[in-house]
């Protein structure tokens, strides 16, 4: 097999540059392998995050030519041949060096959502039906690549928005936990104040680069959208489309940590 | 130097997988002051990898399950060398624990009824394992770090611990840790320090671990004065990935021999009816039919033979591939294509689906995989007390695949994230009661015992010329794939505790370039000498013992020995010792499992 060519970026808060590393290539590497391969030799102190390998940790995050991808899912074969692969890190954070950027501010969102709320457990046992979690299920396949986050160009265009928008990865949060057959939180008024719901403009870019597949935008943010307007109306409609509920709160209480 | 940066805490947690974040929770909820500490970001530990399930005896699709089953499932499983009392708990309390995870928002998948659904897994009697489809691993993950948030545990990220620190008495006091993103070092003294650091595979070359798996947990206690029991017992997983070679050793979780996969040889047979063993005769389908007929009922017929204890298979496969009838890159043929429809395969493992498409160009509902063993896990482990995880060093506890005894020579499928739960819970409430009750504020930390420290993991930046630590990391691995892997020999054991010398003359020579920000060489640096520590363990320890048993094959003693059926084989080294220094081995007696519960395993199989 003939060579590959990767374009690195290198740096770190300061600025940094592309360096050029040329490899043989292997049979079946994905892109996250060569990077391996580069530390392994030439550049022992690259840095890269991972964990997993296969798709399931969302650490791999970075750009490959341009396009936020999983390293680790990313086949080398499926990348133009004869080009050099490009390989920079996700634009809308801050570097830390090469390939890792900070990746806090999703974490420091994640605080905000105020927790699930079930009722008391029955004594035999909560009861959902299958169909019921599925809608949940969707969104808890996330697997915080944060990639998403990174299209988003309300944050990816403008650093001033970050305190006051959740950004898809937690809007498929709240959306879950709204849909959650037993959660008695009302946090409709939250994500419409306070995690910017309402600078969504459903541009769907976060939906197609989702690893998972999660339709974030048809799935979630609509959905939401529709709630926190019809919240302002109609509580009633609203109260009645939650199964299982049993008492509405105020935001107030709902951002009220439970035990 | 300039000032350290250092923290105050109650209770310290280091590890945020499953059993960390479980004991965290708990300490929290005490009112103490608790950090979590982490080598990755938070919800990437190896938990969120696990797949297929977690496994509670809770009697949702077979009412006839119950703890006593799931114990003596269990103690089998690991071939009678678990710590009965640990296994006892686990299978009593795993049960609470998962439903307890519902009240934090796990989504399980449910069974018509609307309860938790729970699927079949090796060496489990009956369907027994709580999941979501093959990501059981990122919910339960998930779900407790949503909880820990919650609570607003303290958490260090990207925060890695080289070192515990223990007192005049020898209990412990705290840690010293490098942040990875800056490198710089910073202190913890606590009253209490819980490790749930997980396991140790990234010291083999085919692994289903991630770049943390390097056994820091077991070093650092080794170094600190704890004790570690039966290390050589490790579980090579009988279903890895074997191609492309960049994936070998990727999981292929047991769920899909669970939901019906079967394993054929490279002549179409599904060669697992003839590895019968005895002990699992009684309990096992003799032929294709009857097997076929258990999946849909488990009353009219015995289970299939694909779904005997993970030891039993992955020496199977290791068979037919060196008898010659193995597949074109080296592994086994696992088929559920001919066997369930495309759309049930989809449903019931859609990461499984996916991860052969992308990687291997493999659409898993058309074609058979190819699969082999790959190193997983390991039973051995620091040693504990089973009700509230408290180690030999006062002060210092230790929960999940860290701590040893639970699994004996070879864990069940599921038996570990329920562990994690179980165990989590157990040592946080051990901990707490002992930050509790020590006297006054935390412990003072000894300046000159954390500059060394400190000065040790700095050492390869201050050679120039010296070996690249990735070198060293591979041929470690090489070393142990051939001479420590799943079939042993005493002489291949003899040289590996040699090789093992000359590698650790080898750290003392490694030289790192770059700076100290997120500088993965330098961070392996670090781990070499975890890994050496407890690869030295795990080779002692298979050296010691002469027979072959769970995750230990000896080729030289085919055969269990009931008396050494009734050892721990204990590692040890002076409080304060290193990677550098001698390790002893001694054999020490199980504890003696009360006659109630014997009488448990000697019942017979329905
Ligand atoms: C691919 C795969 C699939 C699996 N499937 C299943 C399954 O279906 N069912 C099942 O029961 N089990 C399964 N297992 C096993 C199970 O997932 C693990 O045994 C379990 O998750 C270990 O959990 P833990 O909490 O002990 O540690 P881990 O989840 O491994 O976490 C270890 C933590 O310790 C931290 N750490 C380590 N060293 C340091 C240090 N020096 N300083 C600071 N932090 C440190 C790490 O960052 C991490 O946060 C699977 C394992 C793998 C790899
Ligand atoms: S649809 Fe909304 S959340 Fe998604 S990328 Fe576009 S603006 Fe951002
Ligand atoms: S929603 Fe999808 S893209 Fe966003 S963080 Fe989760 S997995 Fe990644
Ligand atoms: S390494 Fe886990 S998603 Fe890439």
């Amino acid at each position: 097999m003939s060579d590959v060519v990767m374009h690195v970026w290198r740096g770190d808060s300061n600025g940094g540059d592309f360096e050029e590393y040329t490899l043989p290539a292997q049979e079946g590497e994905v892109v996250l392998d060569v990077i391996h391969r580069i530390q392994a030799t030439e550049a022992p102190d690259l840095a890269c995050r991972w964990n997993c390998k296969a798709g399931k940790c969302g650490s791999c995050s970075a750009e490959i030519n341009g396009k936020p991808r999983l390293l680790c899912m990313t086949r080398m074969d499926q990348l133009p041949e004869g080009e050099p692969v490009t390989v920079t890190p996700m634009r809308a954070f801050p570097i830390i060096r090469d390939l890792v950027s900070d990746v806090s501010y999703n974490y420091e969102m994640a605080r905000k959502v105020p927790a699930f709320l079930p009722p008391p457990r029955p004594e035999d046992g909560y009861r959902m039906s299958q169909i019921d979690v599925e809608r949940g299920q969707e969104f808890r396949k996330c697997i915080e690549c944060f990639m998403c986050q990174n299209v988003c160009h309300v944050i990816r265009d403008h650093e001033e928005n970050k305190g006051k928008f959740a950004g898809p990865r937690l809007f498929i949060r709240y959306a879950e936990l709204e849909m959650h057959p037993l959660d008695t939180n009302d946090r409709r008024d939250l994500v419409r104040d306070k995690a910017g719901l309402g600078m969504c403009n459903i541009t769907k870019c976060c939906t197609e680069v989702c690893p998972e597949h999660i339709k974030i935008t048809d799935n979630a943010i609509i959905p939401l959208k529709e709630r926190v307007v019809d919240a302002d109306f109609d509580p009633v409609a609203w109260l009645g489309r939650k199964i299982l509920r049993r008492t509405k709160r105020t935001p107030q209480e709902a951002s009220v940590q439970p035990e | 130097m300039t000032t350290l940066e250092h923290h105050d805490y109650d209770v310290i947690i280091i590890g945020a997988g499953g059993a960390g974040m479980r004991a965290a929770i708990e300490a929290k909820e005490r009112g103490l002051r608790v950090a979590l500490i982490c080598k990755s970001l938070l919800g990437k530990a190896h938990t969120v990898m696990a797949e297929g399930g977690v496994a509670a005896a809770m009697g949702n699709v077979y009412e006839e399950d119950n703890w006593k089953v799931h114990f003596r499932d269990t103690m089998r499983g690991g071939k009678m060398l678990n710590h009965w009392r640990m296994a006892q708990l686990h299978a009593q309390e795993s049960p609470d624990r998962v439903q307890e995870l519902e009240k934090w928002g796990a989504l399980f998948d449910r069974t018509k009824d609307g309860k938790i659904l729970q699927r079949d897994f090796g060496g489990h009697r009956y369907a027994r394992l709580a999941h979501v489809g093959d990501r059981t691993g990122l919910e339960l993950i998930r779900t407790l770090q949503q909880k820990a948030v919650s609570l607003d545990i303290d958490v260090f990220m990207e925060c890695k611990v080289v070192r515990l620190l223990t007192g005049d008495d020898g209990s412990v006091t705290g840690a010293v840790a490098y942040w990875r993103p800056t490198g710089e070092f910073v202190t913890f003294a606590a009253k209490a320090v819980v490790l749930a650091t997980g396991g140790v595979g990234k010291s083999w070359k085919f692994t289903s671990n991630s770049w943390e798996g390097t056994g820091d947990g077991h070093a650092v206690a080794l170094w600190a004065g704890a004790e570690l029991i039966d290390m050589e017992c490790v579980q090579f997983h009988p279903t890895g990935m074997v191609w492309p070679l960049s994936v070998r050793g990727i999981l292929v979780t047991e769920g899909v021999r669970g939901d019906g996969g079967v394993l054929k040889n490279s002549e179409g047979e599904r060669f697992m009816f003839n590895y019968i063993a005895d002990m699992f005769k009684a309990e096992t389908a003799d032929s294709e039919a009857e097997a076929d007929r258990w999946y849909d009922d488990h009353t009219a017929g015995r289970r299939p033979p694909e779904l005997l204890p993970r030891d039993e298979v992955a020496r199977s496969i290791n068979s037919e591939v060196k008898a010659g009838r193995g597949s074109p890159h080296g592994g086994v043929f696992l088929d559920i294509a001919s066997r369930r429809s495309a759309e049930v395969i989809r449903r019931r493992l859609p990461s499984m689906y996916h991860q052969f498409m992308e990687l291997a160009g493999v659409d898993i509902t058309q074609e058979a995989m190819e699969v082999g063993p790959t190193c997983h896990y390991i039973m051995g482990g620091v040693r504990v007390e089973p009700d509230n995880g408290a180690t030999s060093v006062p002060g210092l506890f230790a929960a999940g695949e860290v701590s040893g005894g639970m699994h004996g020579s070879n864990r069940l499928g599921g038996n570990s994230l329920s562990d994690l739960l179980v165990f989590g819970r157990r040592a946080g409430m051990g901990a707490a009661d002992f930050a509790e009750g020590r006297a006054g504020d935390v412990p003072k930390l000894e300046e000159s015992l954390i500059r060394h420290y400190i000065d040790e993991a700095l050492e390869p930046f201050t050679r120039d010329e010296g070996e690249n630590p990735y070198d060293l990391q591979h041929d470690l691995q090489e070393m142990m794939q051939t001479n420590v892997g799943i079939i042993r020999t005493g002489p291949e054991l003899d040289e590996a505790l040699e090789k093992l010398e000359v590698l650790k003359e080898r750290v003392n020579n490694i030289s790192v370039k770059g700076g100290r920000a997120y500088n993965p060489g330098w961070n392996l640096a670090t781990d070499l000498p975890a890994m050496l520590t407890v690869s030295t363990c795990v080779a002692l320890g298979a050296r010691e013992r002469k027979e072959s048993r769970g995750g230990q094959t000896r080729e030289d003693f085919p055969k269990a020995d009931p008396e050494l059926g009734k050892i721990n084989f204990v590692s040890r080294q002076p409080a304060g010792g290193g990677f550098n220094e001698e390790i002893k081995i001694s054999p020490e007696p199980l504890p003696e499992m009360p006659d109630e519960l014997k009488a448990l395993l000697e019942e017979a199989p329905k």
